[in-house]
């Protein structure tokens, strides 16, 4: 294997918006706001930034597409601008971009950008959208929450685990994300709910429920990335590095071959194991101190424990239950409220995730802050279980 | 001998009992009350004349894709295009060999069923195996008499020279501008006249005349026909009709009205395909197709029917009935309201035809690849077979997936998505003989539904597209 990112990247400085549904905002609005905070806890005049990646994940709802609603909307000093968009992995893919780029010496200081205005639909939920000509012939007629639901019926199938044991661990999920959401003032969402509210909510797609989804919202988020060296020469000491950026794309042979129950997401899995082993990580239960993951629906989350090799397969609902990704658990997870309490705005929540990953290990998330976190594991997951993208970023104080 | 050699039927699930229909309008209408005894067949939101036309002819010669009959035929006044040939849709859904089949839509009737069985049977004497399928899903207006006697329905009847079960004897036609209804260009539902002078002015002289000089061509007694079929939705008149001719009381077909409601040109080949399910060798079959004029076909029943079985027949369809009693549901299903739909109902509908055309064995045919290398099935056929031990480029050849049955891998019922019958079920099958694919599905019974539940694949309604005109089909898994 290649050497691998582990370590040549550092994160400069991060910022995020508040999500929510900020109607009086335009999209370049919330770029400033989330941008404004980044630039200032990097330390650095906007003109030092050498490159620029944006990540939208539904163009046509927000922006338009093209480099031109980030270059514009921060007035980049006339630098190359890329848009990229990878599902709900968008955000951590400008991410990889941009630590990439510095990792290759094409540039020194690179800023990676998220965002999304989905408020602007009429409606709740995720818009509308084509899934390309073709496919819209003969794929399903389906929302995201039907996609993710399909999760939890593999996982029944798999386990005989029992319906209502699944949607208690579901439940459980989302009354800890609340919880954890509560401290946080960037969130959307910041009550508290009750596992019984969750279990009566109102059916969305069987067995997922209302509290088992995500918000929808308005929001961006931002990374400037650097060399350990730079960041150093700017002043700066208990460096937050990169230890690892994985992704993982489907090529059709869990949907089309493979004897894949529906009970797991074997992307997941394989962007996992690389991610670990370009970290150096060997023991994920005793070296992992927190994660971020894409809770887009509560079964995800519950699923994904096991994908990150947290939980033994088929022990994903004990754990839960148990406490052990609680704000007070083993591995906390959402610990900054999660998707559950921010929303998704496709765009931003990779990077979201990765500037609370970046507080945390800097030990300035405040009332939230975990004890002494070593590394953080972000997770993105786009697309169908079946078919998708998804990215793993192991996140950590440099050196270690 | 030339004749029919064999017949199927298809009626939608849903059985919309009369009586709602009637207590929904009584104060409106309180005479309506009169017909509402019994159920009628109605049509699933995803269900019309084309894919209850698969159907009934899957129940008449089966699945096997790559059959080739000369022609296929269908009847309907409800075809939901008026230019786009509906049979040669079918004949793809059917997955027959298109290479070599004649294909025709025969419409504007309520004879026309009878009409194309007689073009079918001039195909048969040429020395071709044709098929007709009749198929109607019937739109009326709320509070109408149509809408307490219409139902919809399909039947196949297939003819040619081999292993015939009722031959061919002879037929009468007669054209008359006789009319009792009508549908103009532009209108959705029929404008009728007064059912007395219908009875009394058409069905007991045109259909008698007819009747008559078939008989005297044939040298056949009235006495001795053993199957009366005249469809009608007016319950009196073939006993009427019959007495009149001297046709015997108990060969009069019944008209299935209170079961199924009359299913318009369909309605004659229905009627024939559940007589023919009850005939002996030697009996007399008339057929009787009545509208601007009249069609009269006589059969003779041969041995051959002794060992002749249909799939599921008309007795099996009625059997698999489920009473229906939301009347608002129907309307629905039938486009009669305004209704709110909801902003996500907005989505693009727009046809993109070039793509459907190179998309079409898929979506018309559910054709899916299989590896000449490694023999994996996978859908859709793709230039890179998916099997990773393989993994072979354009080693793919076409295989039918139509008649495939499978298993419900992961499902969900998804109340978010817009769907004209939520909520949405949709997941992914695994096929038996391999291939697997995420797909919707239709008609899912919740109470016996789950993870590993057995299903096959229907051609059904994906989009509607009521502002454009256009609809698109594909594949649905319903479970066996």
């Amino acid at each position: 294997m290649a050497s691998g990112i582990k370590d040549k990247v550092v994160i400069l400085g991060a910022g995020c918006s508040r999500f929510g549904e900020r109607w009086d905002c335009e999209a370049a609005d919330l770029m400033a706001e989330a941008f404004e905070e980044c630039i200032v806890d990097a330390g650095i005049e906007k003109e030092r930034i050498e490159a620029a990646w944006q990540a939208t994940g539904i163009d046509q709802f927000s922006v338009g597409p093209g480099a031109m609603p980030l270059s514009m909307g921060l007035r980049l000093p006339y630098i190359p601008v890329t848009r990229l968009e990878n599902y709900c992995a968008s955000g951590t893919e400008a991410f990889r971009a941009a630590t990439y780029a510095v990792a290759s010496g094409a540039c020194d200081i690179a800023l990676a950008m998220g965002f999304e205005k989905l408020k602007d639909t009429g409606y709740g939920g995720l818009p509308q959208r084509s899934r390309g000509v073709s496919n819209d012939l003969y794929y399903p007629n389906l929302s995201a929450p039907g996609m993710f639901a399909q999760l939890a019926a593999g996982y029944r199938g798999k386990y005989g685990v029992s319906k209502e044991d699944v949607k208690r661990a579901m439940a459980h999920i989302s009354v800890k994300s609340h919880a954890n959401g509560i401290k946080n003032p960037r969130a959307h969402l910041r009550r508290a709910i009750s596992e019984e509210q969750v279990l009566n909510a109102q059916m969305i797609a069987d067995p997922i429920g209302l509290f088992d989804c995500c918000g929808v919202s308005d929001g961006a988020a931002c990374a400037i990335v650097t060399t350990p060296e730079i960041a150093r020469s700017l002043g700066k000491d208990n460096l937050v590095a990169v230890k690892a950026l994985q992704l993982c794309a489907s090529n059709g042979e869990e949907g089309g071959f493979s004897d894949w129950d529906g009970s797991y997401v074997k992307t997941t899995r394989i962007a996992t194991k690389r991610a670990y082993e370009e970290a150096g990580v060997t023991k994920p239960r005793e070296e992992i101190s927190m994660t971020e993951v894409h809770d887009c629906f509560s079964i995800t989350e519950m699923v994904t424990m096991e994908d990150l090799f947290l939980s033994d397969d088929g022990g994903a609902v004990k754990d839960v239950l148990d406490g052990v990704f609680d704000a007070d658990g083993k591995i906390p997870c959402q610990i900054d409220g999660g998707l559950k309490c921010f929303g998704h705005p496709i765009g931003a929540s990779g990077l979201r995730m990765i500037y609370e990953m970046y507080l945390q290990l800097s030990g300035r998330a405040g009332e939230r802050q975990l004890a002494n976190p070593k590394l953080g594991l972000t997770h993105n997951l786009g697309g169908f279980p079946h078919q998708n993208v998804v990215s793993v970023a192991i996140v950590g104080q440099h050196g270690i | 001998m030339l004749g029919i050699t064999g017949y199927g039927a298809y009626l939608p699930k849903m059985r919309l009992q009369k009586q709602v229909i009637a207590n929904a309008n009584a104060w409106f209408d309180s005479g309506l009350k009169g017909l509402a005894k019994g159920e009628k067949a109605i049509c699933n939101w995803d269900e019309d004349a084309i894919t209850m036309a698969v159907e009934a002819f899957n129940d008449c010669c089966g699945k096997t894709p790559g059959q080739a009959p000369n022609a296929l035929f269908v009847a309907s006044t409800s075809l939901p295009f008026n230019d786009r040939q509906n049979s040669v849709l079918v004949a793809e859904a059917l997955n027959l060999d298109i290479a070599n089949l004649r294909t025709m839509d025969v419409t504007s009737s309520q004879r026309a069923s009878t009409s194309a069985l007689l073009s079918a049977l001039d195909m048969a004497a040429a020395g071709k195996n044709a098929v007709l399928v009749a198929s109607e899903h019937r739109r009326t207006k709320c509070a109408s008499r149509e809408e307490m006697l219409y139902g919809d329905g399909a039947a196949a009847i297939s003819v040619g020279g081999d292993d015939v079960i009722a031959e061919f004897i002879t037929s009468q036609s007669q054209a008359v501008d006789f009319i009792d209804h009508f549908r103009g260009e532009g209108h959705d539902f029929d404008y009728g006249w007064e059912e007395r002078w219908i009875r009394d002015e058409g069905y007991m002289k045109i259909v008698p005349s007819t009747v008559n000089t078939l008989l005297e061509k044939a040298g056949i007694e009235a006495g001795d026909i053993a199957h009366f079929i005249l469809p009608t939705d007016m319950g009196r008149v073939p006993a009427m009709v019959a007495k009149k001719l001297g046709i015997n009381d108990g060969a009069v077909a019944d008209n299935l009205l209170q079961s199924v409601g009359n299913t318009g040109t369909a309605h004659a080949m229905l009627l024939l395909a559940h007589r023919l399910e009850q005939a002996q060798p030697g009996d007399l079959v008339l057929v009787v197709g009545f509208g601007q004029g009249c069609d009269v076909v006589l059969f003779k029943v041969t041995e051959a029917i002794s060992g002749y079985s249909a799939n599921r027949g008309v007795s099996g369809q009625l059997a698999r009935g489920k009473a229906e009693e939301n009347y608002n549901k129907f309307q629905s299903f039938n486009n009669l309201l305004v209704k709110e739909l909801g902003k996500r109902s907005e989505a693009n509908k727009q046809a993109y035809l070039s793509a459907m055309y190179r998309m079409r064995a898929l979506t018309n045919s559910f054709m899916g690849g299989r590896c000449t290398q490694c023999d994996t099935v996978q859908m859709p056929k793709h230039k890179y077979c998916v099997n990773p031990e393989c993994g072979a480029y354009d080693t793919q050849v076409d295989h039918p997936m139509v008649g495939a049955t499978g298993h419900v891998d992961t499902w969900t019922a998804d109340s978010l998505t817009f769907d004209f019958n939520p909520p949405a079920y949709f997941g992914m099958v695994t096929f038996t003989g391999g291939g697997r694919i995420m797909m919707d599905m239709s008609e899912v019974e919740p109470e016996t539904f789950d993870t590993g539940s057995e299903v096959s694949v229907h051609f059904r309604i994906k989009q509607l597209d009521h502002q454009a005109g256009f609809r698109k089909y594909f594949w649905k898994a319903i479970q066996v």
